[in-house]
């Protein structure tokens, strides 16, 4: 049933996020801390689990993986509701502090990115995803 | 006639928002296919459209939610809303392999914080430079520049004026938007070709919204990878904002 891969989505998803609140409290901010995060490992090893149990079949994964392909059209609707006039409207300490930090981050990420060795590379072509929603999209 | 349509569209919110994103990304199709010969890639199209509807929606209704403000679209505010966004960033972690992840743990954490530290200490010096000089303006400022969410969260819990909470979101909202159009643009200056490569990415680079958007635009196959190290970015950013970085700023400038 493609109910039951949406549904272990929406349990992972709930309790990643109440983690993130517990998490937050303990920590005495007023914010989830990484629930979106805590939820993608929590079905990251939801999936392993299942996977070996011989409990995933191929249409519960689609009721996951319909999900993960409408994440570039949602990520679409996210932009199209920015607030992109207070942006434009920041000024220049707003628009210089933006950019400054964006530069100095984008050559820490070069050079991290640098000293990774480049065979990884050739090993990880083939490990990407077996999403069929997905071979469009690319 | 008009009339009918147009409370068809409204009534069923969610579903205009699914035709109306799925044009758009028709049509940034064909413009990636036909105007670039697939050199830049549709999805990076599609969202600089979105945020070009969101710019035109904003002037024309004044409001903070871009075109899910006008009463025909208000259906993108749910499609591209918290809700679904993180439903569907969840769902990209079915994609992960776990052994990658993994071996890049260390280095996603070292990313985190650096990219913590460094749009603070850059935000702090620029806020400074331009005569913002008393603490809380400048971590304030600072904790912007790490995400427009850790801004005001920071500003709110040590006191800060609503005019420099203004424009610390404004700062926050520059960063997110410079990350999605930037990162297609500079993906191989950066080196974002494999899953730990996202992981530094997500770490460094900060806000969801930027990072998962970034990636979409780059490479679809790498934002699971960067959107999970990306989600622990506010929440850190949360906890060091208004306690250590303040202190450390407060320290600095007396």
């Amino acid at each position: 049933m493609i109910i039951f891969g949406t549904a272990l989505l929406a349990v992972c998803h709930l309790l990643g996020i109440f983690l993130g609140d517990l998490l937050g409290q303990a920590l005495g901010v007023k914010t989830n801390v990484g629930g979106v995060g805590i939820a993608m490992l929590l079905l990251i090893f939801a999936r392993l689990y299942m996977q070996r149990r011989d409990m995933l079949p191929k249409l519960t994964e689609l009721g996951v993986e319909y999900w993960g392909a409408m994440y570039i059209p949602v990520v679409v609707a996210m932009a199209a509701q920015q607030d992109m006039v207070s942006a434009l409207r920041g000024g220049p300490v707003a628009l210089l502090s933006a950019i400054a930090a964006v530069a100095v981050c984008a050559c820490v990420i070069a050079v991290i990115n640098r000293t990774e060795r480049p065979q990884a590379q050739t090993e990880l072509a083939p490990t990407l995803h077996d999403n069929p929603l997905l071979a469009d999209a690319e | 006639m008009i009339e009918i349509l147009e409370k068809a569209a409204i009534q069923n919110g969610l579903v205009t928002a699914f035709a109306v994103v799925g044009l758009i990304i028709l049509l940034s199709g064909q413009i990636s296919r036909r105007l670039t010969f697939g050199r830049v890639h549709g999805s990076a199209i599609a969202i600089v459209i979105g945020l070009a509807l969101a710019y035109w929606g904003g002037t024309q209704t004044g409001g903070h939610k871009g075109l899910a403000d006008m009463t025909l679209f208000g259906g993108i505010g749910l499609m591209g809303g918290a809700m679904l966004r993180d439903f569907a960033i969840v769902a990209t972690a079915f994609e992960v392999q776990a052994t990658e992840a993994r071996k890049a743990g260390l280095v996603g954490v070292v990313s985190l914080l650096l990219g913590t530290v460094l749009p603070f200490i850059v935000g702090a010096a620029i806020a400074w430079s331009f005569g913002y000089s008393d603490a809380v303006s400048m971590t304030t400022i600072g904790a912007g520049a790490v995400t427009y969410i850790v801004g005001p969260v920071t500003g709110a819990a040590i006191g800060a004026s609503p005019d420099v909470m203004a424009l610390s979101i404004a700062t926050g909202l520059v960063k997110a938007i410079i990350v999605m159009v930037g990162t297609p643009i500079a993906a191989r200056f950066l080196g974002l070709k494999t899953p730990r490569s996202a992981m530094v990415f997500g770490g460094l680079a900060g806000t969801v919204s930027g990072v998962s958007a970034g990636l979409a635009a780059t490479d679809r196959k790498l934002v699971p990878y960067g959107a999970l190290v990306a989600t622990f970015h506010t929440g850190l950013g949360c906890l060091l904002g208004p306690s250590l970085l303040f202190f450390a700023t407060k320290a600095l400038v007396g």
